[in-house]
């Protein structure tokens, strides 16, 4: 039985990002479990610039900065296997895994961290009524299509959701020839960032249709046309708003859900807000020894991000390995982990929810990140830092948006003086 | 006087600016809340550029397809132009290529 320190399942930005910082704290065995051709995750097929602002002060490709990252893993020799697909997680760390040359076979590892991204939303989740006709596709369907497998899903197109995919499909398929109709937003306020309602529809002329749905789409064996309506502030399909569009295509935008049935069936605690596992400080969950980061612990925005949270998800599972190897078992039987001393994060008034959900304070870095979103927009208003019932932080931020994650820091030196503190509430504030 | 309001793009976070312009010259940029924010809409009033980003087809190697940009920004207008030239411009003859190599760009302006 193949054993490793550490087994990442996932080499997308998290996965990648986890393994080299895992490897520069000094773990030797590690183990990439990646089940496409190549490493770098949905990085592969967003051939748009924007990404790498924040880590590396330029504007990359997807492409481009996943090879940041693949370079370093390659030059520090971390192993990894392509085309491999994990099909279970043991609650012990036992992995199964398979792929063309080995077939069917199991690994153990130390610690394991989850890196496996997330999903779409399909149109079965939408109930959108119809025939099945040929030309719906999710709109990272498209994409791999057009980027990677050199297809074109079709040529006059209507895309339901303004999120960044959405947009990003919008200007694609534009550049590629097709003729984008409109964009239907659901909600009224689009949810991609500003900047990608300017470069993908503003600069083709292509509208966008804030609170309205697609309520049919038509034709038998390929689609003809989709039938647009309003909706009410229930998000309802207003009757006589209806609107027919012709078109041969349609790309839904409606959703990204983390993907984690393999981390559900080995009994990970889930967050049924983020549909991710519920973490500690340490970016733990509630199984000692498996980690989680990036879009399966919760979905981002922005790669920077990922990468960063990976980084202190693999400097963690690497302290665990460490620590198991030194035998150093913690008060309560876990390593080094002990729930009495955990702080419950709470979030409230606007504040959908936080990652992490609870912090030991004799555990965090010096400096934790608490990310969170928000459940509408929000100007000109403060984010709120509770200590038990004392306010120890008030941050005003003129613009906050669902579609555009937060973060607050807290410092371990300040959590320590306060003994007995029991929850750190975190909300937004009008003043 | 003219006062165009626009949003910047130069980065994710998309700040609303105000640009004011007199005969056609910019003469004051506000809203933005870094140096790039600045630039930005002075340029985007006078003379719109973009950086394009699209995929070439590739002959030969252990992909179909390898994403390519434009070196630097090109004039808005021109921007269907490109993607549409590029595709007749060239089959790149790589061989050897591996999916590792979507990373590697063709600067093609």
């Amino acid at each position: 039985m193949r054993e490793y320190d550490i087994v990442i399942i996932g080499g997308g930005p998290a996965g990648l990002a986890a393994a080299i910082a895992a490897r520069d704290k000094g773990i030797d065995r590690i183990l990439i479990l990646e089940r496409d051709r190549a490493l770098g995750g949905i990085l592969n097929q967003c051939i748009h610039n924007g990404f790498g602002l924040h880590t590396f002060k330029e504007e990359l490709t997807g492409p481009e900065y996943a090879m940041r990252y693949i370079r370093q893993v390659q030059e520090r020799r971390i192993e990894y296997l392509l085309e491999t697909m994990v099909m279970d997680i043991s609650p012990d760390k036992l992995v199964t895994a398979m792929n063309r040359t080995e077939g069917l076979f199991q690994i153990r590892g130390g610690a394991i961290v989850l890196a496996m991204g997330c999903r779409e939303r399909s149109r079965g989740a939408l109930n959108i009524p119809g025939y099945r006709p040929a030309g719906v596709f999710s709109a990272g369907t498209a994409q791999r299509l057009v980027n990677m497998e050199g297809f074109m899903p079709g040529r006059e197109v209507v895309i339901l959701g303004s999120g960044d995919i959405g947009l990003i499909m919008a200007r694609r398929m534009t550049l590629e020839g097709a003729r984008v109709k409109v964009v239907a937003e659901l909600m009224p306020y689009s949810g991609g960032l500003k900047r990608n309602i300017v470069q993908c529809l503003n600069d083709y002329d292509i509208p966008l249709k804030l609170s309205h749905t697609v309520v049919e789409v038509k034709g038998k064996k390929r689609v003809e046309g989709v039938v647009l309506a309003r909706v009410d502030e229930g998000l309802k399909p207003i009757p006589g708003t209806e609107e027919e569009y012709s078109c041969d295509t349609l790309l839904l935008s409606v959703g990204l859900i983390p993907e984690n049935e393999l981390s559900s069936s080995m009994g990970v605690e889930m967050n049924p807000v983020t549909s991710g596992p519920k973490v500690n400080e340490s970016l733990e969950t509630n199984l000692e020894g498996v980690f989680a980061c990036g879009n399966v612990l919760h979905v981002h925005d922005l790669v920077d991000f990922v990468s960063q949270e990976a980084e202190a998800a693999g400097r963690n599972a690497a302290k665990y390995v460490l620590e198991a190897a030194e035998g150093e078992k913690g008060r309560s039987g876990s390593a080094g982990r002990d729930r009495s001393r955990e702080i419950l994060l709470c979030p409230e008034g606007g504040v959908r929810y936080t990652v992490p959900v609870t912090i030991d304070p004799h555990r965090m870095e010096e400096e934790q990140i608490v990310r969170f979103r928000v459940g509408a927009e929000y100007r000109n208003c403060f984010v709120g830092v509770y200590f038990d019932d004392e306010r120890v932080q008030h941050r005003r931020r003129p613009v906050m948006a669902p579609g555009e994650m937060e973060e607050i820091k807290l410092e371990k030196a300040k959590l320590l003086l306060h003994q007995d503190l029991k929850k750190i509430t975190i909300k937004i504030e009008e003043a | 006087m003219e006062k165009r309001e626009l949003i910047c793009i130069s980065c994710p976070m998309g700040c609303p600016l105000s640009v004011e312009l007199e005969d056609g010259v910019v003469t004051r940029v506000t809203g933005n809340t870094c140096k790039r924010g600045e630039v930005y809409g002075t340029k985007e009033v006078t003379n719109p550029t973009r950086i394009v980003t699209s995929t070439v087809e590739v002959e030969g190697g252990t992909v179909s397809r390898v994403s390519v940009k434009t070196r630097e920004d090109i004039p808005k207008d021109k921007m269907c132009i490109w993607a549409n030239v590029r595709s007749y411009r060239s089959r790149l003859l790589l061989a050897c290529f591996s999916m590792a190599s979507l990373i590697f760009f063709m600067y093609l302006v």
